[in-house]
């Protein structure tokens, strides 16, 4: 919220200054225009909608106006425009626009605020947790028995919380990666891993996630998590890991 | 029968006698030269000719080759060098057939000649005399003549031994020419590196910055088909060697991992593993990619393809259909699977360049806990006959045979280092020809 709040500020100034240059250039044109006759012209009506006018970054807004008896129209930050119209507008940052229109009759203005509000990713609670970390910490890597690639029943509950965190983030896109211990040929191990990670993709696409998500890598016992000859390091090695494709 | 028919029967004969109550027994002593007295031959030190600065060092060189090479053909008795007279005749003429058939030589027959560099040349003379034949002693003699390099005097060697190894061993042609290919860490990523059958003259071949791995070379010595790690998965890929950069393979990169691929013997066509269906099956196609088929059709990783050089009709492969890795073939078409291991994890067949062998790594007591080794065998393809090549000693793998068939080539690794050894193919005369860094995966030249 302070940081809509400064951002506010110099929009604000900006609207001002950029008011004062329009006051002065205008204040100068009734001087002139006063000494024709009065032709009882009455003063322009008009009225500036945005929509929506609460948005998330990136996203467009539709600005439309409509002016009665106005000949000059102009947004601030956008120049001149028809008396009647309709732009979209991308804004950055929260903004307020500021029509003015000048008519015979004198002049009217009218302003339509558009809040920008910031993206959800930033606005998750732990400011400390990445989107990577946040992936890592919800999305867990599956693991195998030796020379095996069908899914454990460990490896089941797993992959339906990998599931359920993807499903709920359509946006990101995975690399599944099939991983070997040390023992055995790296021929045949490149073949098993991607065994391995041919089964946890197809647990996931049974689970509901698109395959065109998820992409598949075997690295065999090219990419060791550790390299101890002990079953504790070999368990670790024996897996389907998962990663954001970027 | 020639000598030639004569080795492969012995080998026969050899794994013919292991009969079923033998197979248990892992220490068997059988080779290729049962009943057959080696040729006890010795090789002079040639003979300095003229007085070029370069010559001694030259002559260094080819002597150490000459002897090497025939020591590691496997086919003689080498006289060593310490009980070789200390002549070094250049010439028929100068040569004392007594003196070498005499003890302590002892040599049946002995090589022999001259060296000298000159204007940036180096010229060789060389002889195979047999000492008991003092009427009509010749039975080699043959003259080169090169740019002057090191490099040139051990070619020369080579030639000249393959000359002697080719008339005395029963008209097979000799290996001291050919060249092994391999996967290196040393530039610090796997690469494909080459060296000479002895380990002279190791060179990297590709630079490409990622996991390279199972280098096969084309028959014709002009193309190494491999695998590589690329952004989308593993892919087929060929590298040139008369014009020293990478070459297409199309089709080679589709879908999955694509990897250990395979050479037909005429050279057209390679076989390889791929995932591209959804499960690792083994696909065939033509060397521009077209007419990929898949020829196995089974759930399990199927992979390390390789086609008998002899028939040009047939494929070894491994197979993990049943569970622990085992070795299958095939007709080319994927008819006729014949399961040719009964047990434990085998894998990386290679085929005996006369079609009746295959030699592939083995763990027959591979399990969880099991104190099984990874060892380098062979096997009869007729009778499914089977010998241990290597004992107790680290994780063998990636047997590939020489074109001659009489020695294998294999990875092994000892502790964390794996190197790259050859052997006889009676596990005899086992050598270490890398030191440092990781080789592994070794593939012998057709020829």
């Amino acid at each position: 919220m302070t940081r809509n709040k400064l951002v506010f500020v110099p929009v604000a100034l900006f609207a001002v200054l950029f008011g004062v240059a329009g006051c002065k250039k205008k204040s100068s044109a009734p001087t002139e225009a006063t000494a024709p006759p009065a032709t009882a012209s009455p003063a322009p009506t008009v009225q500036l909608t945005a929509t929506p006018s609460t948005i998330a970054a990136g996203d467009q807004v539709t600005l439309s106006w409509k002016t009665v008896d106005a000949t000059d129209v102009s947004i601030d930050g956008i120049g001149k425009v028809p008396t009647t119209g309709v732009k979209t507008v991308i804004p950055s940052e929260s903004t307020t626009y500021h029509l003015v229109a000048q008519g015979p009759g004198g002049s009217a203005e009218a302003t339509a605020r558009v809040v920008v509000t910031t993206p959800p990713a930033v606005a998750v609670p732990t400011n400390t947790m990445t989107a990577e970390e946040e992936f890592k910490a919800n999305v867990q890597d599956v693991f195998f028995d030796y020379d095996a690639y069908d899914i454990r029943s460990d490896a089941q509950a797993t992959l339906s919380h990998d599931a359920s965190y993807l499903a709920a983030h359509p946006n990101i896109k995975i690399v599944i990666g099939g991983y070997c211990d040390e023992r055995g040929s790296d021929e045949y191990n490149l073949a098993l891993g991607q065994n391995r990670a041919d089964a946890a993709k197809k647990a996931l696409v049974e689970a509901g996630i698109a395959a065109t998500r998820i992409r598949v890598i075997s690295y065999g016992k090219e990419k060791p998590f550790c390299t101890e000859s002990t079953e504790a390091c070999w368990q670790q090695n024996r897996r389907a890991g998962f990663s954001i494709d970027q | 029968m020639s000598c030639r028919r004569k080795l492969a029967f012995s080998l026969v004969l050899s794994l013919t006698s292991l009969a079923s109550p033998m197979r248990a027994q892992d220490w068997v002593h059988a080779g290729t030269n049962l009943g057959n007295a080696k040729i006890r031959i010795a090789a002079a030190d040639f003979k300095p000719a003229t007085t070029d600065p370069q010559t001694p060092t030259l002559k260094a060189v080819f002597d150490a080759t000459l002897f090497n090479d025939l020591t590691n053909a496997g086919l003689f008795d080498m006289v060593s060098k310490s009980f070789s007279p200390q002549a070094s005749p250049g010439s028929p003429q100068e040569i004392n057939l007594a003196q070498w058939a005499a003890d302590p030589a002892n040599a049946a027959m002995v090589a022999f000649g001259s060296l000298s560099v000159a204007n940036g040349r180096i010229q060789v003379y060389g002889w195979l005399f047999d000492t008991h034949n003092t009427v009509n002693p010749q039975i080699l003699g043959k003259q080169y003549n090169e740019v002057a390099s090191e490099e040139m005097a051990r070619t020369i060697a080579h030639r000249f031994a393959d000359e002697i190894i080719y008339r005395l061993g029963g008209g097979i042609n000799g290996i001291a020419e050919t060249k092994i290919y391999f996967i290196s860490s040393r530039s610090g990523s796997k690469e494909v590196w080459a060296m000479d059958y002895d380990g002279q003259n190791q060179h990297q071949i590709t630079h490409l910055g990622t996991i390279s791995i199972s280098p096969r070379v084309s028959p014709d010595n002009t193309r190494i088909a491999f695998a590589s790690l690329e952004s989308k998965g593993w892919a087929i890929r060929m590298y040139s060697l008369e014009i020293g950069r990478m070459v297409t393979f199309p089709g080679g990169a589709t879908g999955g991992a694509n990897q250990s691929p395979s050479w037909a013997p005429e050279g057209n066509r390679i076989a390889f593993s791929s995932s591209r269906s959804g499960d690792p099956e083994i696909w065939v196609a033509n060397l521009d990619g077209s007419n990929m088929h898949r020829i196995t059709f089974f759930a399990g990783p199927d992979v390390a393809p390789t086609w008998n050089p002899k028939t040009g009709t047939q494929i070894a492969w491994v197979s993990g259909r049943t569970g622990l890795p085992q070795i299958y073939i095939m007709d080319q078409e994927g008819a006729n699977i014949q399961r040719m291991t009964d047990g434990g994890y085998a894998v990386s067949p290679s085929w005996s360049p006369n079609g009746q062998f295959l030699t592939f790594s083995w763990n027959r007591k591979y399990g969880p806990g099991a104190p099984g080794g990874q060892d380098i065998y062979i096997m009869d393809i007729a009778s499914k006959r089977w010998l241990q090549l290597t004992h107790d000693a680290g994780n063998n793998d990636f047997p590939s045979w020489s074109p001659d068939g009489r020695h294998i080539v294999f990875q092994r690794k000892l502790g964390t280092h794996t190197e790259i050894w050859t052997m006889l193919s009676d596990g005899t005369q086992q050598q270490q020809l890398t030191h440092g860094g990781t080789n592994m995966m070794p593939n012998w030249s057709w020829k």
